[in-house]
């Protein structure tokens, strides 16, 4: 497939500006005749159901949750990053467009992150002006904190609940909508199925997880902010709920999945405890401002932290990299976790671990000047560990937290299905291999705020769209093998349960490929996936009916698709014969561990295209191009 | 870890709204200390599938303690007997080997039981969107550093949003009073002057909602802020009490700028 990325013309700083103007319009009083499925409530779907709502056009959004607040944006702790150069040190939008593609090892593409940064600032004003309480000076101006990857201080923060508050915002926009009749909120709903008629996205399949049955809702555009497939890995610090699913159907249905070996795992989530564990807990990267990640110097030693003499600790990220230290981007902190516990220096009953230590901190701000900054997130520690932070070092351990990867988008946002657009971690434009700190909750209410309007106008107006029933021929047949697919789940009757099954995948893909990985493991993921899927199918208990509340049969279906997603992951990671941000083939390094990009075979995006079940993906590719930010080695030393 | 502790469960189980419900008890042992309270439920609804028997359902998300789906009350007390905890983040270690735990759903008129534990809190999505927002379209929004926010004000107006809407103030009141939940809201945006245009409209769309939900009325008994896992301050009742006095007496859709 021939991928069109619709890059606008003109120099990098002009692009969007002229798009804006490019695109056709539709005029106020047209856009109440088209309606627009929203499916996913976090940032982006809820920025973008309250944007499209105040324009006029007729707006039906639907979560899984039971109530649109819910979505796991809630849970992001940190921050959002935008160019407004308050703290004077230097900031601007061209250093945060560079700092992202940078960051992002070279394989964004250039205009959508110029694009993003020029939003940024309009985020932090239209947030500020819904209520959102950032954290401010005295003197009652915004304030700013440093994250990993930057050297400027430009993430604005809402103690350590920057998610909540902006998706609060985003939702009581929405919520502003609902009361004029403009939004119509659809929560406990599951999309099982993207319908098309004509070749153009028109409706969804959805079931109702109360009485579960099967709803055909139509529309004019389709728009998937669904959130990453992080839970691939079984454990991660996703909401449990998070799934691959809707993103999924719609790759079945025709929409290309880019980069799926794009991953990110964070530097700092509190570490496995045993085998009942059901999800890992994210401590927000702005911890790594203040605190000190080191390990003792001798393997294994026995001693308490305290006890360590400051010659005898191996300050890693501070001795490797002296000019951004604790604050490398989160690919490096990772892999560099890892490489310590490989190598036996790893601390706790596992050895998994390895120290974050705010002695320092607390010595130059007192604990009271550090629990103002992170208070929060100490008490959430302890609650979880039955240690104080306060006293001893937090122990941290790297974690899935975000993919990079998903659907592939043009500038549009519109996916290789006309009239289906995907937003916010759902797509795959911005971030490139690796996304910094504070990037996605930015990347979500763009998408949402200040692109989606635009774009989704362009299309309206330039598509001729025909009228559509939910009842014709396209929605009865999708619903159909909706249905065919939940009876044979519920027929099947196995030994073991969803989540044995989910466990076991999550097993297969965090060895083979987690932070690091290489051909022989990634050969036996590809290998492996497929016999647990089919024994799945054969295998898998699933209890209950269809016509009720059934939480095993919801986690039936999600299962089933991450063991066909699963294996796409891997077999993109092998494709992939490089090294570059979150995506770690050991066989491709530098003599000091680093990270070796091959630009030459690789600086493109893998997009690959469904062909049918137990078929393999067609690959299309599209190249990427830097014209504004030179490719060279990310070095953080 | 290897597990240590052997617990009695009495959990709440009902098909339907309509149906009626009653407690089921089952037997775990092998509970680690470290578990969180929902993975003692994951490894109790592991061992009913796997005898068969249809899994206990309870709502759950993040499991991080901010997403507010899960619920529960647990041995009488919502979210559980640790303080300023969600379910999801009340761990196994509060709890003694040989323990009976007792488990309810959220018991209010106004939160309708959809199945076992998991109830219907629509009613909150509600009386949001009466009027818990300030009407900003986007694009509209003024540079953010024209608006200086004194630091306290905003603090409290942050100490107010914190809210995750779980709704366990609610089924802590003997009266099945929101006043907690709707306060918050009211507060969080009428300490802002971003707010303070629509404070009067907001405080009595809201109020009137709640009261058309189905919840019930304050009686300073607290229980409410004793069991927020956010902390939520009791004082935010009394701050929207005050704002609806003065908005029951001085707003008019007619009149301009009343602010009190």
């Amino acid at each position: 497939m021939k991928l069109e990325s619709k890059i606008p013309g003109g120099p990098i700083a002009e692009k969007w500006t002229r798009h804006k103007f490019e695109l056709k319009l539709v005029n106020p009083a047209n856009k109440r005749k088209f309606t627009v499925i929203v499916v996913g409530t976090g940032l982006a779907g809820a920025s973008a159901a309250a944007s499209l709502g105040e324009l006029g056009y007729n707006v039906k959004s639907f979560c899984i949750q039971d109530s649109p607040r819910r979505a796991h944006s809630i849970a992001a702790q940190g921050g959002i990053n935008a160019a407004h150069n308050y703290p004077n040190d230097g900031d601007s939008i061209y250093r945060l467009f560079y700092d992202t593609v940078k960051g992002g090892d070279f394989r964004a593409r250039e205009a959508n992150v110029h694009r993003l940064a020029e939003c940024s600032n309009l985020i932090i004003d239209h947030c500020v002006a819904q209520g959102v309480p950032f954290g401010r000076e005295y003197g009652g101006l915004l304030d700013n904190r440093s994250f990993g990857g930057a050297q400027v201080s430009r993430t604005f923060y809402a103690r350590g609940q920057t998610g909540q508050q902006l998706l609060l915002g985003a939702y009581q926009s929405m919520m502003r909508q609902v009361s004029k009749g403009a939004v119509k909120i659809f929560p406990r709903r599951e999309m099982l199925d993207l319908v098309l008629v004509g070749g153009k996205a028109r409706g969804i399949v959805v079931r109702n997880l109360v009485t579960g049955e099967l709803e055909c809702h139509e529309a004019d555009a389709v728009c998937l902010a669904t959130g990453g497939y992080g839970n691939v890995f079984y454990l991660s610090t996703n909401a449990k709920g998070s799934n691959v699913s809707a993103a999924w159907r719609a790759h079945k249905k025709g929409a290309l999945f880019a980069n799926p070996c794009y991953t990110q795992i964070h530097p700092t989530c509190i570490p496995v405890t045993g085998d009942h564990q059901s999800k890992l807990t994210l401590m927000s990267e702005s911890l790594r401002n203040d605190g000190r990640v080191w390990v003792p110097r001798q393997n294994g030693d026995p001693r308490k932290p305290s006890d360590i003499p400051e010659a005898e600790r191996y300050y890693y990220l501070e001795e490797k990299y002296p000019s951004f230290g604790n604050l490398v981007p989160r690919d490096v902190a990772s892999r560099n976790a890892k490489t310590v516990c490989d190598n036996g220096l790893g601390v706790g009953s596992s050895k998994r671990a390895v120290y974050l230590d705010f002695a320092d901190a607390i010595k130059r701000i007192g604990e009271n000047g550090v629990s103002a900054k992170y208070g929060n997130l100490f008490q959430m520690y302890e609650k979880i560990t039955d240690e104080n932070p306060y006293k001893t070092p937090m122990r941290i351990y790297p974690a899935s937290h975000y993919t990079m990867g998903g659907l592939w988008v043009d500038y549009n946002l519109q996916s290789s299905i006309p009239g289906c657009f995907v937003l916010g971690e759902a797509n795959f434009s911005d971030h490139g291999a690796n996304r910094l700190g504070a990037s996605a909750l930015m990347q979500g209410l763009a998408d949402g705020y200040f692109v989606i309007p635009y774009t989704i106008g362009g299309y309206f107006a330039s598509e001729k769209l025909d009228k559509i029933t939910s009842s014709q021929a396209e929605f009865v047949d999708a619903a159909k093998s909706s249905k065919a697919l939940i009876d044979r789940l519920l027929s099947i009757n196995g030994k073991k349960t969803v989540t044995e099954f989910h466990r076991e995948l999550g097993h297969i893909t965090w060895e083979n490929v987690g932070m690091g990985r290489n051909k022989a493991g990634l050969e036996k993921a590809v290998s492996a996936i497929p016999s647990l899927r089919e024994e799945f199918w054969k295998n898998v208990k699933v209890l209950g009916d269809n016509v009720s509340f059934n939480q095993n049969l919801e986690n039936a279906l999600r299962v089933a698709d991450f063991l066909e997603f699963g294996e796409l992951l891997a077999r993109d990671a092998l494709y992939r014969e490089e090294s570059c941000g979150g995506h770690f083939r050991e066989e491709h390094q530098t003599p000091d561990s680093e990270a070796k990009r091959d630009d030459e075979k690789f600086c493109h995006v893998a997009a690959w295209e469904w062909k049918g079940d137990n078929q393999p993906h067609e690959l299309s590719k599209e190249e990427l191009e830097f014209e504004n930010v030179h490719l060279m080695t990310r070095s953080y030393k | 870890m290897s597990g240590n502790m052997n617990l009695t469960i009495k959990a709440w189980r009902q098909k339907n709204a309509q149906a009626r419900g009653g407690f089921e008890t089952i037997k775990l042992s092998n509970i680690s200390p470290d578990m969180s309270f929902l993975e003692m439920l994951d490894v109790m609804n592991e061992q009913l599938m796997k005898e068969g028997k249809e899994a206990f359902a309870f709502d759950h998300d993040c499991r991080e303690g901010i997403c507010g789906m899960c619920s529960l009350v647990i041995n009488g007390l919502p979210h559980g007997p640790d303080n300023l905890v969600t379910t999801c983040q009340l761990h196994m270690r509060k709890f003694r080997d040989g323990d009976t735990i007792v488990i309810e759903p959220w018991r209010s008129a106004a939160f309708p039981v959809i199945r076992d534990c998991a109830v219907d809190r629509s009613a909150f999505d509600r009386i949001i969107q009466a009027g818990g927002f300030i009407s900003i379209n986007t694009g509209n929004a003024p540079p953010a550093s024209t608006l200086p926010v004194p630091k306290a004000n905003s603090d409290r107006a942050f100490d107010a949003a914190a809210c995750i809407g779980c709704g366990a103030c609610v089924a802590a009141c003997k009266n099945a009073s929101a006043m907690l939940f709707v306060s918050a809201k009211v507060s969080h945006l009428s300490y802002l002057p971003q707010g303070k245009p629509e404070k009067q409209k907001r405080v009595l769309a809201m109020v009137e909602q709640m009261d058309k939900e189905g919840f019930g009325n304050c009686t300073n008994l607290y229980e409410c802020e004793a069991s927020c896992p956010k902390g939520i301050s009791v004082e935010f009742i009394a701050k929207m009490n005050r704002e609806y006095l003065f908005a029951t007496a001085l707003y008019s859709e007619k009149v301009y700028s009343t602010d009190a």
